[in-house]
């Protein structure tokens, strides 16, 4: 019973993400190729002081994301250490140095991990003045790395420049994430998202006693929360609030809004390289993964392992009854193979298996469809390893849209794809080879025993080296430790790979070619291309993965 | 015109700074309509969808609460909630989920005396999960129509009602998934002790 109501649920996901997404792609595609500015953008060119018809070549364009988003941290550290003083604050103090240090490079770096509780921790005003903010420009920011990539390889002229980094960046706000967010906002509040500004209420209950009703700005936050695939939660329980998500409707219309964006870049991509096909072939290799992956998180979950899950019956411990088992899993599947890390579920409390699912959606580099534009340029940085290898294996030189992938190329997208492993398990491995961090870390952040507790300071790293944001919640990471080393991950997490991405997108348009034609080469618009990419994916993602899994999840699946 | 390209380092520090300012305006800007808007056309909703009796607001339909004395044990005329980590149970200032493992001793062991205490209260009927387990948020609004029609014989007893008369008002209070097929069918607790509460012998 409950198999066909969640069989129709994922036929009416599609449904809605190709509705939306078709005449999406093609808007975000006029947005970035349109030489007509609004009437409004023209008055902020105005007011910043800009030319919005120079190009920039790929280090000015990366000097521009570095510049915002170092002025962001400074800017979000400040504000929550002046909490105080600011209105609508629930009379909650400045937060304090390691919370603030780590959330102003969590929100800025599109994370959004939270090492603190919403609730107890952050006022009003910093949530919607100083978290929401970075909520928009951090999308903005994947969404035009990954524009300035494809404008690299659509260019066919060798002039090097990739378009200009604020014109790129504000049209993104004026023109996607602002009008999507407020009509997604006020469909959040019909479905009983609140949006307010009434503090915590108390109530005196039918039984005599009281009753806590928070209050707060939620459904703005929660709409550019998940269409930018942020995923930090108002309240500590996040989309499993009933405030957050109140609905089966709401919660399918979250999951639609993580993946929309995400997916729709793979037509963009199309339209913009003058080859719709080029975009097909690599949504339907995003596709292959989602599918392949959430299959195996939702199958997990509902198999129900695990000695207390099955004492229960089912894993329905940290899943709220509305939601169940499988619109859980999907929603916590969607949220780690995107790069939001929203929860409606406690994922600590998931399987071991199902947990591991979670972790590997992650570790895939979050490709699939991944992040707001991160997603899309991690994927082409994946089809350029591939093609190199295929390109290895027919004996030419390897193609992708006509430019040559020489050794200045897969230099810049091997450092990408070593960039995440490595942090991962650097920051793992120190964890647990510094005696004194160890010691700390096990009698103070770990919650769980065993391989489980292991699992979850592996997730953390996981997740903060993706910038994806979700956790094994029961892990307490506001210690002198994980605080500046999550916070450092995160932070190279994010901006390592957007110089490589930005180096790769120069030398591509910097290439003078004739056309998309790869004669003898990989077509890399038919079948065996989704075979060859989603086969790279797979075995970089295991043979970089599977030590560490099997000193967590696998060790507790297995068992 | 100036340009970004010209001027270098110190010219895009400035824009950076000035756009990052304009995007804040632009982020209350828009926390402000999307109120607005939501004073005007959705108060109920963007207030918390509360539930009052006799003119007096008892909670909200979207926030569990519990139904125990002050020294949390469970009351017998109310139907219960699920188990909850938030605080001591049910703190809407504090949600959270308990976040213990599949494999914990510490919850497998709360799941037998949660799951004995159900027994010794209702009778040896079919446990279904979400009585033993705590939700995600804490605040978990619902419960399984299983568990619902699991407490009828209690409900009724304490109460001097015939068991038939309370398990109409469960099957009357059953709420549909949105469409029929977004997510559980639910229970409501505060909605159907209210109901409850309105019922004569």
């Amino acid at each position: 019973m409950n198999g066909l109501l969640f069989a129709l649920t994922v036929l009416t996901l599609v449904v809605a993400l190709v509705a939306l997404g078709w005449p999406l792609s093609t808007w975000m595609a006029r947005t970035y190729t349109t030489d007509r500015d609004w009437l409004v953008e023209r008055g902020v060119h105005r007011l910043l002081g800009i030319d919005a018809r120079s190009e920039q070549r790929w280090p000015n364009y990366l000097r521009g994301i570095l510049a915002i988003s170092v002025l962001g941290v400074l800017l979000l550290y400040g504000l929550q250490r002046l909490q105080q003083f600011l209105p609508y604050s629930l009379g909650l103090p400045a937060v304090p140095e390691g919370i603030a240090f780590n959330t102003a490079i969590s929100f800025v770096t599109n994370t959004n991990w939270q090492s603190y509780s919403p609730e107890t921790t952050m006022g009003y005003t910093v949530q919607l003045a100083g978290l929401a903010v970075q909520n928009f420009l951090s999308a903005a920011i994947g969404i035009v790395v990954a524009v300035a990539l494809i404008r690299g390889l659509a260019s066919r002229t060798g002039a090097a420049g990739l378009g200009n980094v604020w014109v790129d960046l504000i049209r993104t706000v004026t023109r996607i994430l602002l009008p999507m967010a407020f009509v997604a906002a006020i469909v959040l509040l019909a479905t009983g998202v609140i949006q307010n500004f009434d503090g915590f209420r108390t109530v005196h209950t039918i039984t005599g006693g009281t009753a806590t009703i928070p209050g707060g700005p939620v459904a703005s936050q929660e709409a550019i929360k998940e269409l930018g695939t942020n995923g930090g939660g108002f309240f500590n329980a996040n989309s499993a609030h009933p405030f957050e998500n109140p609905t089966g409707f709401s919660n399918l219309f979250e999951i639609v809004l993580m993946l929309l964006i995400p997916f729709s870049l793979t037509r963009t991509f199309g339209i913009m390289v003058g080859d719709k096909r080029q975009g097909r072939a690599v949504l339907a290799s995003m596709v292959v993964l989602y599918v392949l992956f959430t299959s195996a998180l939702v199958a997990f979950e509902a198999a129900g392992a695990g000695s207390a899950t099955a004492a229960a019956g089912a894993a329905m411990e940290g899943k709220e009854q509305r939601f169940g088992v499988l619109w859980s899993a999907l929603f916590g599947s969607t949220s780690t193979i995107t790069s939001t890390g929203a929860v409606n579920a406690m994922h600590d409390s998931f399987t071991p298996l199902g947990g591991m699912m979670a972790m590997l959606n992650m570790m895939l580099g979050e490709i699939a469809p991944g992040g707001v534009g991160t997603g899309l340029y991690g994927f082409l940085v994946i089809a350029i390893l591939a093609v190199f290898l295929a390109g290895l294996m027919i004996g030419r030189t390897p193609t992708y849209l006509g430019k040559r992938i020489a050794a200045r190329e897969i230099t810049f997208a091997s450092l990408y794809l070593l960039t995440t492993p490595t942090l991962i398990l650097a920051g793992l491995g120190l964890t647990f080879a510094i005696p004194a961090v160890a010691a700390d870390v096990a009698k103070t952040s770990i919650f769980n025993t065993g391989p489980h507790g292991f699992s979850e300071v592996l997730y953390a790293f996981t997740s903060a080296a993706n910038n994806n944001g979700s956790a094994f919640g029961g892990l307490t990471a506001n210690t002198a430790w994980l605080n500046p080393a999550l916070g450092a991950v995160m932070w190279l997490g994010r901006y390592l790979p957007i110089v490589f991405v930005l180096a790769l997108a120069g030398s591509f348009a910097s290439q003078e070619t004739r056309g998309t034609a790869e004669a003898g080469g990989l077509d890399t618009h038919r079948p065996q291309f989704v075979v060859l990419t989603v086969g790279t994916v797979l075995i970089v993602t295991a043979l970089t993965y599977l030590p560490v899994l099997a000193l967590g999840p696998l060790a507790e699946g297995l068992a | 015109m100036s340009s970004v390209l010209t001027r270098g380092p110190v010219r895009t520090w400035t824009v950076a700074l000035r756009l990052l300012l304009l995007t804040t305006l632009a982020t209350v800007v828009y926390t402000l309509v999307v109120t607005l808007i939501g004073q005007v056309v959705l108060p109920g909703q963007a207030h918390g969808s509360t539930v009052s009796v006799g003119g007096k607001v008892v909670g909200s339909a979207l926030i569990g609460q519990s139904f125990t004395d002050a020294k949390g044990n469970a009351l017998p005329q109310w139907f219960q909630s699920r188990p909850s980590a938030a605080g001591d149970g049910y703190d809407g200032g504090a949600s959270s989920g308990s976040n213990l493992g599949p494999n914990s001793a510490d919850l497998l062991k709360a799941i037998d005396e949660r799951k004995a205490a159900i027994r010794e209260s209702d009778g040896p009927g079919a446990i279904p999960a979400d009585a033993v387990t705590a939700s995600g948020s804490g605040l978990d609004p619902h419960i399984s129509e299983a568990y619902a029609l699991l407490q009828v014989d209690r409900v009724a007893r304490a109460r001097n009602l015939s068991a038939a008369t309370v398990r109409a008002l469960v099957e009357r209070t059953v709420q549909a998934p949105d469409l029929g097929y977004l997510g559980q069918p639910t229970v409501n607790v505060l909605q159907l002790n209210i109901a409850l509460a309105g019922l004569r012998a």
